[in-house]
């Protein structure tokens, strides 16, 4: 016991401890703070700085510049927001009545069910994708299967478009979907059901009234999260679109892997980054972000 | 608000089965119009299932609920045109004081004009005037309720269930909540069924109080007639405190310990017979008092414990038995000067001598 410059008993010597706390609890983030500024921070800083470096090694505008001059890129972001748009509105028609009915099953019959939710989720991405090539294509299962049932006559064109990167990114994205969904959905108790039906709100009315817009915020994250995902997807479009459906990702790998140009694949990185960035800032104002970042309440 | 009258709730054999065990065992349940009656039991006693079944959300295996003269057991809970509190009152987040209160009667599409003065006037009947713009998560528990009642209440059911809505409260508040709901309930009129599993709570409030455990109705009866005359051990020890001393019938009389005990009434079960002794009925006998009409008991004090307003005073009796009495802590009473050790005499007057069955469990 010592009697500090501040006059109360073991004043010092308790706030040394708590700053001493305080401090080892911050020692924890410092290895993910460094893997963040190694491969992130530089890596995109560097990139940035090359996005605006010209063939003849000065500064210049001239990646973005072609950019907005060649139609070709245009057709390659809208393309990239298409499938974005479309995967996501379709994981949303499957999403959420697959979600709804999770969140309605008793807990140890909706464990296992979420489990073959997420089954698929732990399987290399890769593998998937092949897998729905296989499925897919002109002498594929499906369409095997489709011709000797007499359901259709000519093989389908299944792959190697629109639809098939479609199918496949879907598939893929699904989860990202479903598990903050039915997390927001747990999250809404029975009791509210209830109540409404009590106060003489039909089933359909309860729904629309009190449950969907209580289970909004959780959409909002899976939607979000599918979107942004598939800006930058790269394997599935290149695989199951047959080149016919490019994406900012494949066109950035175009750039660097034939052309070996790293300002123009910069400059493409760049621009999709800050469009990511512009639509989850539009995105927060509609639905707090914590929610997508946070993953529930 | 006007005032409703209240439907009468005829119950006749409802059963609800979970696999082997009963939830409800053939229920038959009579509540008068505009009743305030409290079910009341242990968890697990069936008490909620019987009010999720009177609401609607529960589907029993069979039986009849008849609210009035018609038969309600088919019908969904939003054809039943009943109130009910949540034990965690269930407002809705995404909607505001009003909003909420106003949720029924857009439902059942009554004007904006006549919605707009009902919300104003069920915020004044609970007291929240002027709360009608907050979120709910601005609101403390105590207003919360007062919300869900004001929800509850608003389109005029002439039936209001309420599954322990108070539980979440603290002692003040709840005790001061009580009352309030009493008065309500005094001035609407409409039948209430109350759920809580707590005694004081359901002495306070009732008209009627049935108890029930393991699905079964043990009875039936007013606050005071299941206090003084239980039907069962179980009853006795649920509500109130008691020590029970096994008797003996035997053909004129009831006997403890070889001795014959004046009562009021004789039990006509023979067997499995109890006298219940509630703390606060015993007495200490004082030098020169009339014990006609008392039964008198020779204790060992074993045990003094002060409480506050009263104190308990731990007793054995000759024959081993233990019970316990319950004094005042008034100054200058004859019984301040007992003392761990004494042996003393108690009395119990005939009409506190009550003999229950044991059993009910």
């Amino acid at each position: 016991m010592s009697i500090s410059t501040y006059g109360h008993v073991n004043e010092q010597e308790l706030k040394n401890h708590a700053t001493k706390e305080r401090r080892i609890l911050l020692g924890l983030t410092y290895p993910a703070v460094f893997c963040v500024i190694t491969v992130m921070v530089i890596p995109v800083a560097w990139l940035f700085y090359l996005s605006f470096i010209g063939s003849d090694g000065n500064f210049s505008l001239e990646h973005y510049q072609r950019m907005l001059d060649s139609k070709s890129y245009a057709r390659i972001f809208l393309m990239t927001f298409k499938v974005s748009l479309l995967t996501t509105v379709i994981c949303i028609c499957i999403g959420y009545p697959l979600a709804y009915f999770l969140s309605q099953l008793p807990a140890r019959v909706a464990n296992i069910c979420m489990l073959s939710v997420l089954l698929p989720f732990w399987t290399s991405l890769l593998v998937r994708t092949y897998s729905w090539l296989v499925l897919l294509q002109r002498k594929g299962i499906i369409n095997q299967a489709g011709m000797d049932m007499g359901f259709w006559d000519e093989p389908l064109k299944l792959v190697h478009n629109l639809s098939g990167t479609l199918i496949g990114m879907v598939h893929i994205m699904l989860p990202f979907l479903i598990l903050p969904l039915y997390a927001s959905m747990k999250s809404i108790p029975q009791d509210y059901m209830k109540a409404s039906s009590n106060l003489g709100a039909t089933p359909t009315q309860s729904f629309w009234q009190v449950f969907f817009p209580l289970s909004l915020p959780g959409l909002m994250a899976g939607s979000l999260i599918v979107f942004i995902l598939s800006l930058g997807f790269f394997v599935t479009p290149a695989i199951l679109g047959g080149g016919k459906v490019i994406m900012v990702a494949m066109q950035i790998t175009n750039n660097i892997e034939l052309f070996y140009d790293w300002g123009a694949a910069s400059a493409l990185g760049v621009v999709l980054l800050v469009m990511t960035f512009g639509i989850l800032f539009i995105a927060s104002k509609l639905v707090r972000l914590d929610n997508v970042l946070g993953g529930g309440h | 608000m006007s005032t409703t009258n209240g439907l009468p709730i005829s119950i006749s054999g409802i059963t609800k089965r979970y696999g082997n065990l009963y939830a409800l065992d053939n229920i038959d349940l009579e509540i008068k119009q505009g009743e305030f009656l409290t079910l009341l039991g242990p968890s697990g006693s069936g008490k909620t299932t019987l009010l999720m079944a009177l609401a609607g959300f529960t589907r029993p295996d069979h039986g009849s609920i008849k609210f009035g003269d018609e038969e309600i057991i088919l019908k969904a809970p939003h054809q039943r045109g009943v109130g009910m509190m949540f034990q965690n009152y269930a407002l809705f987040p995404h909607m505001n004081v009003s909003q909420n209160i106003s949720y029924p009667l857009r439902l059942r599409k009554v004007n904006k004009t006549e919605i707009a003065e009902r919300v104003n006037q069920a915020l004044e009947t609970v007291q929240l005037t002027g709360f009608g713009d907050r979120g709910i998560n601005q609101l403390s528990g105590g207003q919360r309720q007062r919300v869900a009642l004001a929800r509850a209440i608003v389109f005029g059911p002439r039936i209001l269930l309420m599954d322990e809505p108070l539980s979440a409260l603290d002692k003040n508040l709840r005790e001061k909540m009580q009352i309030e709901l009493r008065h309500l309930h005094e001035e609407l009129g409409m039948t209430t069924v109350y759920v809580t599993h707590d005694q004081r709570e359901a002495l306070t409030m009732s008209d009627r109080i049935v108890v029930i455990n393991n699905g079964k109705l043990m009875q039936c009866a007013t606050p005071l007639d299941l206090y003084d005359y239980p039907a069962n051990k179980f009853v006795a020890e649920f509500i109130g405190e008691s020590a029970f001393l096994k008797v003996d019938h035997q053909g004129d009389g009831i006997y403890f310990d070889g001795q014959k005990l004046v009562v009021e009434t004789l039990p006509k079960k023979q067997k499995d017979l109890l006298l219940m002794v509630r703390p606060e009925r015993l007495m200490v006998m004082v030098d020169g008092q009339n014990t006609k009409d008392m039964n008198i008991f020779n204790v060992t004090v074993s045990e003094i414990v002060y409480q506050g307003e009263t104190k308990m005073i731990y007793v054995i009796l000759d024959d081993g038995v233990s019970m316990s009495m319950r004094l005042s802590t008034r100054s200058g009473q004859p019984q301040n000067q007992i003392d761990k050790g004494d042996k003393i005499k108690l009395v119990l007057h005939k009409s506190d001598t009550t003999v229950v069955v044991d059993g009910g469990y």
